[in-house]
């Protein structure tokens, strides 16, 4: 483990270094396959059959079958990459952003209504600010 | 001679796009938002740019995980909007400057910039939603485009430092062009967000605040901050900040803040936008 140990000290929050990488790399260049309409097709008319074709372990395929945000970005998935299954799902980028966060999409949206989360407290686990 | 006459920054939220692309521009949750860019679409008419160098990052649309370059200039003829997986934005094809872009990327590789350079690229709503915003729903872009794309998705994206630095040679560059023409440098991105994870829905509007003030009055300070202060304070996808020290550095020392709107929220992200007169 090469990555700055500050790295791991912001709460809920996954930075996308390099050893995720190595680990979400199959399932990274499974969502940019999602990129061709003829894939998406494919994907949508048996979700199991098109991920056994990729080289994911199954943590990462029942991942992505029970769009499971917060498993995928712990298995190394990227936001920009698993934006590509939102968008074939027709999810918005807030009703993802409630499910990684806990909260309904009404309560997400009215948060971001208000200006959004506060960093207060969201800054640093160590430091507790 | 090329001349760069103005620097302009603005966030890039896939959704605004969609609101345009799906006439929701007029609604209560957009109005705000669009408001704010009717002084700028106004200016640039009347400012009539020749060329925009345009500051953004891919976000996994042209480059995978295959290939990942922390900076890539686009030199081809014309830029087809990306499928990202809703299908190709409706907008115009983007028309390149290739002459000027050719000469951009000599010049920085000998500059020490060691760019990778683009033959061909799809680009996604990282370039077209700045597009759209400034210039609405032309037939056509009344602007050629040159693309300089900045590593964003992978981390570590380059430094705030290093990025005013390019941004010093791109005006180098420019400056030793033989045509006469009206250039403009943007920046784009940021400003607050965060996209993933619990802390999803990350603002911060003192910091997004600062940031702007300090654009004027104390850029060197922006030099300065750490990749960490950004993931701590602006989010992991306000990291993308950098990206507008691009532009801060091709301007002079002196510049004068034309107009500025920050609006809070654009989907998951606090919007904003500067223009900067380049008086050096």
């Amino acid at each position: 483990m090469s990555s700055d140990p500050d790295l791991f000290d912001i709460p809920g929050t996954t930075v996308f270094t390099g050893v995720q990488t190595r680990k979400g790399y199959h399932l990274n260049q499974f969502c940019m396959s999602l990129r061709s309409a003829a894939n998406r097709a494919r994907f949508v008319a048996d979700e199991r059959a098109y991920v056994d074709e990729w080289s994911m372990t199954e943590a990462q395929k029942q991942a992505v079958l029970n769009r499971d945000w917060n498993a995928a970005l712990a298995e190394g998935g990227n936001i920009y990459f698993l934006a590509k299954i939102f968008a074939t799902d027709g999810t918005s980028f807030p009703e993802a952003a409630s499910i990684m966060t806990g909260v309904s999409v009404t309560e997400y949206t009215a948060m971001m209504r208000a200006g959004g989360r506060s960093p207060e407290g969201q800054r640093s686990i160590r430091e507790g600010r | 001679m090329a001349r760069i006459t103005a620097g302009l920054a603005a966030s890039h939220v896939p959704a605004i796009g969609a609101a345009m692309d799906h006439d929701q521009v007029g609604t209560e949750y957009w109005k705000p938002l669009f408001d704010g860019f009717g002084w700028t679409r106004q200016w640039i008419t009347d400012e009539r740019p020749d060329v925009v160098i345009l500051v953004y990052n891919d976000h996994a649309t042209e480059f995978s995980l295959d290939l990942i370059p922390t900076f890539a200039i686009g030199c081809a003829e014309t830029f087809t909007p990306a499928d990202e997986g809703f299908g190709p934005r409706p907008v115009p094809v983007v028309e390149g400057h290739a002459e000027l872009a050719w000469h951009l990327a000599e010049s920085l590789i000998l500059d020490e910039f060691d760019m990778t350079i683009l033959n061909k690229l799809d680009v996604d709503h990282g370039l077209t939603v700045p597009l759209s915003l400034m210039f609405g729903q032309p037939a056509q872009w009344p602007v050629k485009v040159i693309p300089v794309l900045v590593n964003a998705v992978q981390y570590p994206p380059p430094t705030g430092n290093r990025c005013w630095l390019l941004g010093e040679a791109i005006a180098r560059a420019v400056r030793t062009f033989d045509q006469d023409l009206n250039v403009q440098i943007w920046g784009t991105g940021g400003m607050s967000h965060q996209l993933q994870g619990p802390r999803a829905g990350l603002i911060n509007t003192p910091f997004d605040t600062a940031f702007l003030d300090r654009l004027t009055t104390d850029p060197a300070a922006l030099r300065k901050i750490p990749h960490l202060e950004y993931l701590r304070e602006a989010g992991t996808e306000g990291i993308e900040m950098v990206m507008w020290l691009i532009m801060r550095g091709a301007l002079g020392e002196n510049v004068k803040e034309l107009h500025r709107h920050y609006h809070v929220p654009a989907s998951n992200t606090a919007v904003g936008h500067i223009v900067l007169q380049n008086l050096a």
